[in-house]
């Protein structure tokens, strides 16, 4: 069922993007809806960067096309209805926070009378209002992604994008990225958010890509990754559990534990039940919830190292952070 | 015009301002005409000569003197360009100006106005406190001593323009490094077509032309050499002792003709263009 082009806020056929011999993009193909956080996610070197700039104009497909807001790619009009903070973040540093908020304000053809409240806005909404007349120069890293978060939000754009918005981030700053999405999705905006953070990504998109290697190789509704979980179970006695548990579902042993994936709700007391029936004691089951980790993982067959820094990735409870236990 | 251009133009003008390359200009300046007026004041008391040969002696010297200034207006003008877009790209500033409702040719075209107002500015106010003072203090004025000023403004223009273009491609020290030795180059082969011209030899003239036209700024330095030199009767009642000058590769008996200053024209909006192609083609 394709959804009706006044909904799509981003729409890509094939687009590909080659420099000299390097393939960044091999053909990307993907909807985002209007309205919806999503999530842009791969490997160093997946092509995030390169199918964003696509979609903004900066530079242009070597074949493939595209719409966003329902104008064709590269479009000058259009981008006065988008925010966009680069991967690669930089600004004025000879002018003060609140001259280079003017100058997008400038630059995207805001009426002049409505600058000083957006300036203001912005500046409120990143943090930066006391600063807001101190040279750029003068601030630091993440003080400098702060305001280009602003000047993307200038203007109350249709569509914002936002190449890792938070790499220079304190986990307050985080927060109050998150925090910001969140606001941005209740008055309806579409974000487009690339980043390797694969918790941040869970936290707020609603929907995910996972590219790698100049492709899509997953699209998934978060919802889908929460009901693909299973359980663990921890048995012991005079039972085979794991050929009990085979009947509901893939099972696997993790030590003590027996991982039994994408078994139903429901069918889990069965289970139990039979365990207990046939003789064996059941310590406890847990619900495995599936992170976007494992997920991450399984579709780019990699090992954690080589990916997102496992460090950066809290495990939630019950989920299966630890290397030894990927499916 | 866009008004992106504009907005670009402006932000040029603010960041000379602010970076205080005005103020560095503005004390150049101060610094030129002083010592100019020294030299000149010095000159005037020492020269045993009187009358029109008087005039022919300060005029060279004044426009020797012009042609170092127009040197260090070209310097300039080329390592002012020659970071101008370069750099912005690889340090990503430019990434957000472009995804606003902004061409790649509204930067380059702004940043060419910013920057030539800077420069026209300093040349103009620069050239003319430099012919007055010669004026003051040695009593010699060029037979018109308006004109030489712009035209030694186009000539660093040239330069400013070639740079600016060079700079969406190349690194700034290459860019700027090619504008100083196509201004030396041009200078040399304008003055090739010279000594051909006197000379009545064809592969001299030919060389000359061809400097003119790849670069003219060789075509407007002979403009402005033109400004500084007396007036015709000046020249003619020196009678023969003038000759030795009219060889100089520091006189031009003639203005540009309108042909060739057309020429610079031509060349500088096409180098613009070609500048654009260029940026347009290079990967953000
Ligand atoms: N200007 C360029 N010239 C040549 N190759 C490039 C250029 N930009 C990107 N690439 C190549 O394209 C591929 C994709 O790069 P891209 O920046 O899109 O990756 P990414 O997914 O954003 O990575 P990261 O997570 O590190 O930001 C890489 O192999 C990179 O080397
Ligand atoms: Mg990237």
């Amino acid at each position: 069922m394709e959804p009706d082009l006044g909904e799509l806020a981003i729409e890509t056929r094939e687009l590909r993007k080659q420099y000299g011999r390097i393939v960044a993009l091999t053909g990307l193909t993907m909807t985002v809806r209007r309205g919806e956080v999503f999530g842009f996610l791969g490997p160093n070197g997946a092509g995030k960067t390169t199918a964003v700039k696509l979609l903004l104009g900066l530079s242009r497909p070597t074949s493939g096309r595209g719409q966003v807001l329902g104008a064709p790619l590269g479009g000058v009009a259009t981008r006065q209805r988008i925010g966009y903070l680069p991967e690669l973040f930089r600004y004025q540093g000879w002018m003060t926070a609140r001259e280079v908020l003017a100058l997008h304000c400038e630059l995207a053809r805001l009426p002049r009378p409505s600058w000083p409240a957006e300036v203001a806005e912005a500046l409120e909404l990143v943090g930066l209002a006391d600063r807001s007349n101190d040279r750029v120069e003068t601030f630091s890293k993440g003080m400098q992604q702060r305001l280009g978060l602003g000047v993307a939000l200038l203007g109350k754009p249709e569509l914002v994008v936002l190449d890792e918005p938070t790499s220079a981030l304190d986990p307050v700053g985080r927060q109050d990225v998150r925090g910001i999405i969140g606001e941005l999705r209740s008055r309806g905006v579409t974000v487009f958010l690339n980043s390797h953070l694969l918790t941040e990504v869970e936290r707020v998109c609603d929907r995910v890509a996972i590219v790698d290697r100049g492709g899509v190789v997953a699209e998934l509704a978060m919802t889908d990754l929460v009901a693909e979980g299973g359980i663990r179970i921890r048995v012991t006695g005079p039972v085979d559990a794991k050929v009990i548990a085979g009947r509901f579902g893939p099972t696997r042993q993790d030590g003590e534990w027996l991982v039994v994936a994408s078994i139903a709700d429901a069918q889990v007391p069965a289970l139990v039940a039979e365990l207990v029936a046939a003789g064996g004691a059941v310590h406890a089951v847990v619900p495995e919830h599936r992170t976007l980790e494992d997920r991450f993982l399984a579709l780019l067959g990699a090992a954690p190292a080589q990916v997102a820094a496992p460090a950066q990735v809290a495990a939630p409870v019950g989920g299966s952070a630890d290397p030894g236990t990927l499916p | 015009m866009s008004r992106a251009a504009l907005v670009i133009a402006r932000l040029t003008l603010r960041e000379a301002l602010r970076r205080r390359l005005l103020w560095a200009l503005l004390g150049l300046t101060v610094l030129l005409v002083v010592a100019t007026g020294w030299l000149f004041g010095r000159a005037a008391e020492l020269t045993p000569f009187e009358g029109g040969e008087r005039q022919l002696i300060l005029s060279q010297l004044l426009v020797m003197i012009a042609f170092m200034f127009s040197f260090v207006l070209t310097m300039t003008g080329a390592f002012a360009a020659a970071p101008a877009i370069g750099p912005e790209i690889e340090n990503g500033l430019l990434l957000a100006v472009l995804a606003r409702p902004v061409r790649r040719s509204d930067v380059l075209l702004g940043r060419w106005i910013g920057l030539a107002l800077v420069l026209v500015g300093y040349a103009l106010a620069a050239g003319y406190l430099e012919v007055a003072v010669v004026a003051l203090t040695t009593g010699y004025a060029p037979a018109d001593p308006l004109v030489a000023p712009p035209y030694l403004a186009a000539e660093a223009l040239v330069l400013l323009t070639l740079s600016l273009a060079f700079s969406t491609r190349i690194a700034p020290v290459a860019s700027g490094s090619i504008a100083v030795v196509g201004f030396g180059l041009a200078w040399m082969g304008g003055i090739a077509g010279g000594v051909g011209d006197y000379l009545h030899n064809d592969s001299l003239r030919t060389a000359g032309t061809v400097a003119h036209l790849i670069l003219p700024s060789d075509t407007l330095w002979r403009g402005a050499m033109f400004g500084l030199e007396p007036p015709p009767d000046v020249l003619a009642a020196a009678g023969s002792q003038a000759r030795i000058f009219t060889v100089s590769p520091f006189f031009a008996g003639t203005p540009p003709p309108p042909l060739w200053l057309a020429w610079c024209l031509a060349w500088v909006v096409a180098t613009l263009a070609i500048g654009a192609f260029l940026f347009r083609r290079r990967e953000l």
